[in-house]
């Protein structure tokens, strides 16, 4: 049977590659998204890539009441999901988030309440159906909180344990739940930053990982591979010496 | 929809002897795409997968467009073969999406692809590719039916033989200068198998490369040779041909869509140097045997892409980075000039492995600076090496421009603009075709652009 996979945030460039990664393999796909026209380019893109179907949904997840429909549509669109990849996010200017309220509350809405109660509603259905995969992508930056960027670190940090929790409430209904930590990746998010150099890595590639991890049904993914080293040394790097670091 | 320009100094010509500073902007959207061909500030240029070697796809202290988010397949219809796609697609992409054989081992694959598979789309359009197939199939912008193009003015163009016929024709090789190429409709050919079958012959001498050209041109679909560029005497010109045709029914999957090992580092010195030269070609020639022959069924990678196995081979000529030159002349002179250029470079004792001699069919190119025409076509890399190394590039040019020949921009860094000139006698028609807002190093390197 083509995999069932719904992705919400269907435009985000990380998500883009995981969906031709499965259109490749035939799948069947929901994407979700604001954007109408921009996942319209997007189906058209994954049909002659190979999908089987891919059926569009609209929807805003900075709007969290709307967020219990969007989860029902999404998981009743091929009668039940055997994926589900929460890609959405947005990556918040550390000062603004410091001078405005209403910025930090924004950031950490959408990078923390948003998927973790959209992740409770499809937790609930992947449950009763004993089986799939439950994935969505935090960041290295919820690892330490850091200087330069602590209300999107603390947001994805929160996505993390929200995640670890519903990896142990899932276990025995076996439903896997995946972390994915990316580390720098070139993608409209970070189009504003230079570029280039061994620490970042293109979408294609932490795709690739992605794609590996799911189907190891692994529970936290660092990619690519390296940030699991780094992030060891920055989480254990002693506070006296941290605290003169500019990270 | 504004995309931020990031200042970068990452962008060099494939041929590495060239780096030059940029603002870049990376549209992820045609739309965004447009509106960075529109945006106010200096002269701006599309930049594709940079695999031009020297400064066509460079725009120093300019913008660049990079079109690489610009990678969508819009429609393909298995009826017809017709694909619409954004134009930072790569033939990789094509290739690993549509060319996949079907239950009787045929399928749908490019018209016409260069030596390698990591070009986009619209860098296949502005340089007007050819392949080792040109004498079949001539060269990628005759499959291209129609193509978008954003200008500096806002205006979004569709040009095709029919609509914008002048346009057209100047965008089709025309170096990126007459605006940005949103998207492309191209006509992909019907293969009877996607596998190839393939012949390696040796020979001993220019003639016996000329006869192996001659005889193989009917009955075979892919022709090219490599030459051992440091016989001289008697032996000037001898090599291996290669030739390839579809092995009607038999498939073969599609390579990757990346390399498939990299080089990992730059060698601080050149790894191609008169030693390993004389080792490899040495090595190479007697690769057949004593046959001087072999044949096999395959997949086409091997055949089409040997290159594409190692990303990142070009840093095998340290950091000084290398030329390559390449240039076409008449059919009736071929004979003598190209041994001209041999013997020329044979005295020099540089050069390198990377050789390809080939014969063009008389197919037009549609494109106003179209590179390919009938003629032969002769092709090598050389390590940067300073004064030596240029003295013996110019020589090759002036060879090949009194043979009325002319050089390819896509491979060049050193041609001057009379050069320039004298081998694209359309040259001045197509400057009236240019986008004002667009200019690249070469265009200004040859006088086409202030
Ligand atoms: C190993 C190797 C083998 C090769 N073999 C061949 C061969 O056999 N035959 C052959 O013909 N060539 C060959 N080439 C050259 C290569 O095919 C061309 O340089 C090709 O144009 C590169 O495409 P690109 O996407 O890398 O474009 P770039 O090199 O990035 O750009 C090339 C030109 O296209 C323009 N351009 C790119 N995208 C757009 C767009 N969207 N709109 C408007 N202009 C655009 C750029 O401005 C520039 O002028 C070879 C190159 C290599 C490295
Ligand atoms: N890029 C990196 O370096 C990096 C590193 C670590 C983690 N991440 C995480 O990876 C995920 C994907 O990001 P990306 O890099 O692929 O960036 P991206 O291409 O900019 O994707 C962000 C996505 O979020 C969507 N989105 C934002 N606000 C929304 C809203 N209110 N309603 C609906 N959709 C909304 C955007 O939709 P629109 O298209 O409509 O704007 C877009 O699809 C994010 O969670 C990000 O935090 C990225």
């Amino acid at each position: 049977m083509s995999p069932r996979v719904a992705i919400l945030g269907g435009t985000s460039a990380i998500a883009v590659a995981v969906a031709r990664r499965y259109a490749d393999r035939k799948a069947r796909l929901v994407l979700v998204g604001r954007d109408l026209a921009a996942l319209e380019r997007e189906q058209a893109d994954l049909l002659v890539r190979g999908a089987e179907q891919v059926v569009l949904q609209q929807a805003d997840f900075a709007d969290l009441a709307a967020l219990p429909e969007a989860a029902q549509a999404a998981w009743t669109a091929f009668g039940g999901l055997d994926l589900t990849l929460v890609a959405y996010g947005s990556l918040p200017e550390q000062a603004e988030c410091a001078a405005s309220a209403e910025a930090a509350a924004a950031a950490l809405a959408l990078n923390f309440n948003s998927p973790a109660l959209l992740l409770g509603e499809l937790a609930n259905r992947f449950e009763a159906q004993r089986a799939g995969v439950i994935a969505a992508i935090s960041s290295v930056a919820g690892d330490r909180g850091r200087q330069s960027n602590y209300v999107y670190g603390a947001a994805k940090g929160g996505l993390q344990r929200f995640l670890e929790g519903l990896r142990h409430r899932l276990h025995p209904a076996g439903v896997a739940v995946l972390d994915i930590r990316p580390g720098f990746v070139s993608t409209p998010m970070t189009a504003h930053l230079p570029q280039g150099g061994p620490l970042w890595a293109t979408p294609e590639k932490v795709a690739g990982d992605i794609l590996a991890a799911i189907d190891r049904r692994k529970a936290v993914l660092y990619t690519p591979w390296f940030w699991r080293f780094i992030l060891l040394i920055v989480r254990s790097l002693p506070r006296p010496i941290f605290h003169r670091s500019k990270l | 929809m504004g995309v931020s320009a990031v200042p970068s100094r990452d962008h060099l010509g494939w041929g590495r002897n060239l780096r030059a500073e940029h603002r870049v902007s990376r549209p992820a959207t045609p739309q965004a795409a447009a509106a960075c061909a529109a945006a106010p500030g200096g002269t701006r240029l599309a930049h594709g997968l940079g695999r031009s070697y020297g400064d066509v796809a460079l725009n120093p202290d300019g913008a660049l467009i990079e079109t690489r988010g610009l990678d969508r397949f819009l429609r393909f219809d298995p009826a017809t073969g017709i694909l619409d796609a954004e134009a930072g697609v790569a033939l990789a992409e094509v290739l690993a999406v549509l060319a996949r054989p079907e239950a009787g081992g045929g399928g749908w694959f490019l018209p016409v692809t260069p030596g390698t598979r990591f070009v986009t789309l619209g860098g296949a359009v502005a340089n007007d590719v050819h392949g080792k197939n040109h004498h079949r199939t001539g060269s990628f912008g005759r499959h291209v039916l129609s193509l978008d193009l954003a200008r500096s003015d806002g205006r979004v163009m569709t040009c095709s033989p029919q609509e914008n016929a002048g346009l057209f024709a100047a965008t089709i090789g025309g170096l990126g200068l007459t605006g940005l190429i949103l998207r492309l409709r191209l006509a992909m050919m019907r293969v009877e198998g996607l596998a190839m079958e393939a012949e390696d012959i040796a020979f001993g001498s220019l003639a016996g490369y000329f006869a192996l050209a001659a005889e193989s041109e009917q009955s075979w679909d892919y022709t090219a040779a490599w030459v051992d560029c440091l016989a001289t005497g008697e032996a000037l010109g001898r090599g291996i041909f290669s030739r390839a045709r579809h092995a009607a029914g038999q498939g073969a999957a599609p390579p990757p869509t990346a390399p498939r090992r990299r080089l990992p580092a730059t060698p601080p010195l050149s790894m191609v140097n008169g030693l390993s030269l004389r080792a490899f070609n040495a090595a190479y020639r007697r690769r057949l045997g004593s046959s001087g022959r072999s044949h096999a069924v395959g997949g086409y990678e091997k055949v089409l892409y040997p290159l594409d196995a190692i990303g990142g081979w070009n840093r095998l000529y340290g950091p000084r980075g290398f030329h390559q030159f390449q240039g076409v002349v008449p059919p009736a002179d071929a004979p003598a000039v190209v041994a001209e250029l041999l013997r020329e470079i044979a005295r020099s004792g540089q050069g390198s492995p990377l050789v390809v001699l080939k014969g063009f069919g008389d197919l037009p190119s549609p494109g106003m600076l179209s590179f390919p025409r009938e003629g032969t076509t002769l092709a090598l890399d050389f390590p940067a090496r300073g004064p030596d190394t240029l003295r013996l590039l110019a020589r090759l040019e002036a060879i090949t421009v009194e043979a009325r020949g002319r050089l390819y921009p896509a491979k060049d860094s050193v041609m001057t603009a009379e050069t320039f000139r004298s081998g694209y006698p359309a040259a001045g028609a197509f400057a009236e075709w240019i986008d004002p807002a667009f200019s690249s190093g070469f265009a200004r390197r040859v006088g086409l652009r202030p």
